[in-house]
This record gives structure tokens, sequence and C-alpha cells, in this order.
């Protein structure tokens, strides 16, 4: 190793001496390299997050689309922010706070539980880590359709594996409230919201896992080996070892997973359609653009969301930055 | 004292409880996990097997008769010909076929292959020279390109797909050019997977000694010859894997086909071709055979390049 240190500051030297237009040409082909990328994402992406800055000001319909004159600017108003920011938008961010919080934490700890078994040795081990990625890596609209017939009012499973039938029957995706008893006083829960939560859960506990699991196999085996000498129990290496090494990773899936969860469209969509207390803000601007055909207020949520994600992405840019310090 | 010399004994004893809770909780565990992530795609296999008349009457079944495989295999009898009345029932009875034929899913299987295959094409063409840049060569912009990829990464879809109905609808009233079509479908696939491919690009380029490249460009070559002869038959594991990734999350995309395809039927991938199955009119089977039909694909496909694809996924941190 030593002796070829010499070899690479010769080399060092050698390319410095032309560094000018070396580097104007490395920069050169740098660009050209980066234009097709660039230039689609320019058209496919940026432009369209601009443009809808300026149709969030504007009143549009759906319907008015082809005859509308773009460059018209004279119209300008604040009203689709007025009538977008209604009571309905702070119960749609109530719940999908509720929503991505919620299923966040369950997909963390499921993952954890998942990561800790998949540790251990047993037969079948690889087939079991194989079969713990299906929710994940199966198409969202089968999951969803899956679970929709399973958890089905009448003719689903899970009703009747339950054994419930007729009047008890639960209709998991579709009534807001279900009274339960629970301790002898009668309770209502948000089953809907919970089932989706849980489905969600379901689907990305894999995520973590993954992530959980490649942390946990980097923790040195030494430091359970003295722990144990100090007469640790399981449950204490658990706690005082294991949790506090994967205190940093956990911290950063929250934080990515709380931000794809909160813009997550697709799930309750197929799931039920946010209906039963369950339309989040995505599902929401859904709405206004295809229920009520309304171009402007849908593009002003969608502002006030994109200007959300900016914080949150430099708040998980700081994290993830000072985590590598 | 006395305290010191019980302490072990005790702990001791806790180790031993604590293990054999251990044992149960492991057991007990693989049984949950198994059970939650097996069985909905087994209960999807089970639905899918069995005729809809049997499934009203008896919706609980867990295992398929011998008859339900006749019923779903009966069509194959068909594909040389046959009793056309026989075959026309086969076909009714059996949701696969139905699915297959009736439906369309024979096209939609089409749809989707070219397209994700086009896009996965065109990704690679596109990200590999980008990622390049990017890991390799000084330029300005490069930190802001860092913080443009992951912000971009992150951006949301329904966000997005606001403006660009809005400009596609334009464009096809003032430059006659139609993007809400297969063609306007890719363009968005590849911008949406493109910081994806950067990303786990530009960290497997990093990892690649640069003395390779310049050792090949001293003996003359250049940049472009060195990328192409020395760099990407390197970086072939991750290039790969980005390959696998975009073409499944371009299998597996439903919002964009839904918003630019759903209007032009011949165009339908299979999401959205899935999604016009469920209505009232088509039995929940039909449902349950275009599921399998859509979701084996990548099923098999990750189970086969497993070990490549979850170092991946940790490494760039698979959105979805």
């Amino acid at each position: 190793m030593t002796v070829q240190q010499p070899d690479v500051t010769i080399e060092k030297q050698g390319t410095s001496k032309g560094m000018g237009t070396m580097a104007a040409r490395d920069a050169r082909l740098a660009y050209l390299l980066i234009l097709p990328g660039l230039g689609l994402v320019l058209i496919i992406i940026l432009f369209p997050m601009v443009w809808n800055i300026i149709l969030s000001f504007q009143e549009i319909g759906l319907r008015d689309l082809p005859t509308l004159n773009l460059l018209d600017f004279s119209n300008l108003t604040l009203e689709n922010y007025t009538d977008g920011i209604s009571s309905r938008f702070w119960i749609g961010l109530r719940v999908t706070l509720i929503y991505t919080i919620g299923s966040t934490v369950l997909a963390i700890i499921g993952g954890l539980w998942a990561a800790l078994v998949a540790k251990e040795a047993f037969p079948g081990r690889n087939i079991f880590r194989a079969f713990l990625l299906f929710p994940y890596i199966a198409p969202v609209i089968s999951t969803a359709f899956i679970w929709r017939l399973m958890l089905d009012k009448n003719f689903g499973i899970i009703n009747a594996v339950l054994g419930l039938e007729g009047q008890e029957a639960i209709g998991w995706l579709t009534s807001r409230s279900h009274e339960f008893m629970i301790f002898g006083r009668e309770v209502g829960l948000p089953i809907a919201l919970i089932t989706v939560i849980a489905f969600e859960a379901w689907r990305y506990f894999p995520f973590a896992y993954l992530f959980l699991l490649a942390r946990l196999q980097a923790i040195p085996s030494d430091i359970y080996e003295s722990a144990e000498v100090d007469g640790a129990a399981p449950s204490q290496r658990l706690w005082y070892i294991t949790i506090p090494q994967l205190r940093s990773v956990i911290a950063t899936l929250f934080l990515l997973r709380f931000i794809w969860t909160f813009y997550k469209f697709e799930d309750i969509f197929l799931l039920n359609g946010g209906a039963a207390g369950t339309e989040v803000l995505t599902v929401q601007i859904f709405n206004w653009l295809f229920s009520r055909r309304n171009v402007g207020v849908a593009s002003a949520l969608g502002v006030v969301l994109a200007i959300a994600l900016m914080i949150l992405v430099v708040v998980y840019q700081r994290w993830t930055a000072e985590e590598e310090t | 004292m006395a305290q010191n010399v019980t302490s072990p004994t005790s702990t001791f004893s806790r180790e031993i409880f604590e293990r054999r809770l251990g044992v149960f909780l492991k057991w007990f565990s693989i049984a949950f996990f198994i059970l939650i992530t097996v069985f909905p795609f087994y209960w999807m296999l089970n639905l899918s097997f069995r005729p809809f008349q049997d499934v009203l009457t008896d919706p609980t079944r867990l295992i398929p008769r011998v008859q339900d495989f006749q019923t779903v295999f009966a069509p194959l009898s068909c594909i040389f010909g046959g009793d056309p009345e026989f075959c026309e029932g086969a076909v009714r009875n059996s949701s696969y076929a139905a699915v297959l034929i009736q439906f369309n899913f024979l096209r939609f299987i089409r749809n989707s292959l070219i397209l994700s295959g086009l896009t996965v094409v065109l990704s690679i063409v596109i990200s590999v020279p980008a990622a390049y840049a990017i890991s390799r060569l000084r330029f300005r912009g490069r930190s802001a390109m860092n913080w443009g990829i992951l912000l971009i990464y992150m951006f949301p879809g329904i966000v997005i797909s606001i403006p660009l109905f809005v400009f596609f609808v334009r464009i096809q009233q003032s430059l006659g050019i139609q993007l809400r079509s297969p063609v306007g479908v890719t363009l968005i696939y590849l911008a949406s997977t493109l910081p994806l491919a950067l990303y786990m690009l530009r960290g497997y380029f990093d990892t690649i000694p640069p003395d390779l490249e310049e050792a090949a460009m001293i003996d003359g070559a250049t940049r472009m010859v060195a990328l192409w002869r020395v760099t990407i038959p390197l970086a072939m594991p991750a290039i790969a894997s980005v390959a696998l990734y975009v073409f499944m999350i371009a299998w597996n995309e439903f919002l964009y086909a839904l918003l630019f395809l759903i209007e032009n039927p011949a165009a339908w991938t299979l999401p959205l071709g899935l999604q016009q199955l469920d209505s009232q009119e088509v039995p929940r089977t039909f449902l349950m055979a275009g599921s399998v039909i859509i979701s084996v694909p990548v099923i098999v496909l990750f189970l086969f390049f497993e070990r490549f694809l979850t170092g991946g996924l940790t490494a760039g941190g698979v959105k979805g």
C-alpha cells in the first residue's frame, strides 16, 4: 500500500498541470451526459410544478381545459385557496396525520419484530425471509383487491372466521364507526380508518424490516456476549443493546415512511375510495379534480402539499447529514 | 453481601425463563408472519381457481376441489379447436380464460410488457451517463443536482399529475400531439424513476475506483471509451438491479395510467385493466384471476433476483 502512494501523487500532479482545459472539458462533458435526463425532468416534472402554482390562482374547471388560454393571467384569484382550505381540508389533514403516524409507527414495530425473528436461526429461514417481502413487492392494486374481498362485510373470510354474521358483521372498510364492547363499555371506533392503517402497516412493514435487519446484522456480537457474561437477560439485551443501536435507523425510517405515507394516494383510493372517514388529502385532491371537476382548487391544494413536502425534505436532509457526520 | 450472592442465581433463572419464552415467541412469530404474508396471496389463488357459483354458495372453502382445477384448465383443450358450444362455456367458467380472452388481458399483458420494457431501456440509456457524470466529473450545479434528485424522488405523483393533465390536454389542442397515450406515460415513468436510477447508480459508481478508468485513459482511451469499456461492465450488477426496479415500478404503476390512458382502452396496462374488472357485474373470482396475472410476474422476478434486489432496496430506499 505504502509503496504505491508516490505513484498516486505523481499522477495527481500530472493532471493538475492541465487543470484549466481538463476541468473545462470534463464539465462540458458532464453537462452533455446529464442533458437528456435533465431535459426530461425539466419538462415532465419541474415545469408542471411551477405551472401548478399559476393554475392554483386561476379559476379553471375540468371542462374549460380544451379552450383555456394558458397565457391569460388577468383573472388571478385567491378563491381556490379559500375554497380549498375549508373545514373539509382540516378534517382531511387530521385523517392524513392519524393515518400517516399510525401506519408508520405500526410498520416500524412490525418491521422490528420481523427483523428480530428473521435474525434467529431456524430451518427454512431463507424462505421465511422471502415471504416477508411479499406484501411489499406485490402490486398495490392486487393487494388492495385481495384485502377488500377478505374484509367484505357479507362474503369476506375475516368476518366468517370471527363468526360475525348478519347484524354483527363488521363493514371493515365501509363503516365510519363501529361500536365495540371494551371492558363492559360501548366504545365507537373509527373502524374504516383503523383498517386502512392496518393495511398500510401490513404493506410496508417489510420495508422497515429490510433496513432493520441490515442494521441488526451489523451489530458486533461481542457486545451481546459480554452482556450475557454480565448477566443481562435476553429482554435486557434487547432493550439496552439492540434498541439503542437501532435508534438512528428507526428515526430515518420514520421520516422516510412518514413522507411517503403522507403523500400516498393509490392505497386508500383502491381500498375504499376515501369513504367512511378515510379521505386523506391526496384522495381529496383527486376528488376535487374529478368529482367536483375543479382544477383550480386541486392545484391550490397541490401547492400546499408541495410546500409541506419541501419542509419535510429539508428536515430529512438535515437529519441524514447529521447522521453521517 | 447476601444480595450479591443471590442475584446471579435470580438472573440465571430469569435467563432460562426468558429463553424458554423466547423459543415460544419465536415460533409463534414465525407462524404469525407466515399467516399474514402468505395467506392473503393463497386466498387470491384459491378464489381465482374456484368457479364463481361455488364461491357464492361456500365463500370460505379453504381448498379448491379437483373439479375446480378441471374447470380452470378446460379451455386449454380448446386452443386447437373444439366444439364451439363447449368451448364458449368452458371459457366463461374458467376465471383465467374469461379474463385473458373476454376481458382482453392478453392485450393488457402485451401493453404492460412493452411499456415497462421501453421504460427500462430508455431509463438505463439516460441514467447511466448522467449518474457517471454526477459521480466522477466536477461541474457547477453538482450539489444542486443532488438536492434536486432527492426532492423529485420524494415528489408525490398526485401533485404532479394535475398540471401534467392540463399540460397534456393543451399540447393536444394546440400541437395535435396526443400525450395522453403510452408515449406520454412512458415519459412520465422515465422522469419519475430517474431519481431512483441516478441515486443507485451514482452510489455504485462511487465505489468503483477511478484508477481503473484513469489507467485506460493514460493508455489513450477517451473518457467515453473508458466509461463504455471499463466502468459500465463493472457496474453491471447495479445496472441490472436498477433495470429490475424500474421494470417493477412501471409494471405496478396505477395513478398515471388511470389519468392518461383511461380514455383509450386499447392502450390499457394491466393495473388499469384490473381496475376495470372491479364492478358489480364482474364476478369477484375474475378479479382475483386478474390479480394473480399481474402479481405473479413481479413476485417471481423478485424471488429470482432476491439477493440483488434487497441490497438495492436498502441502498436506495425504494419508494413505495
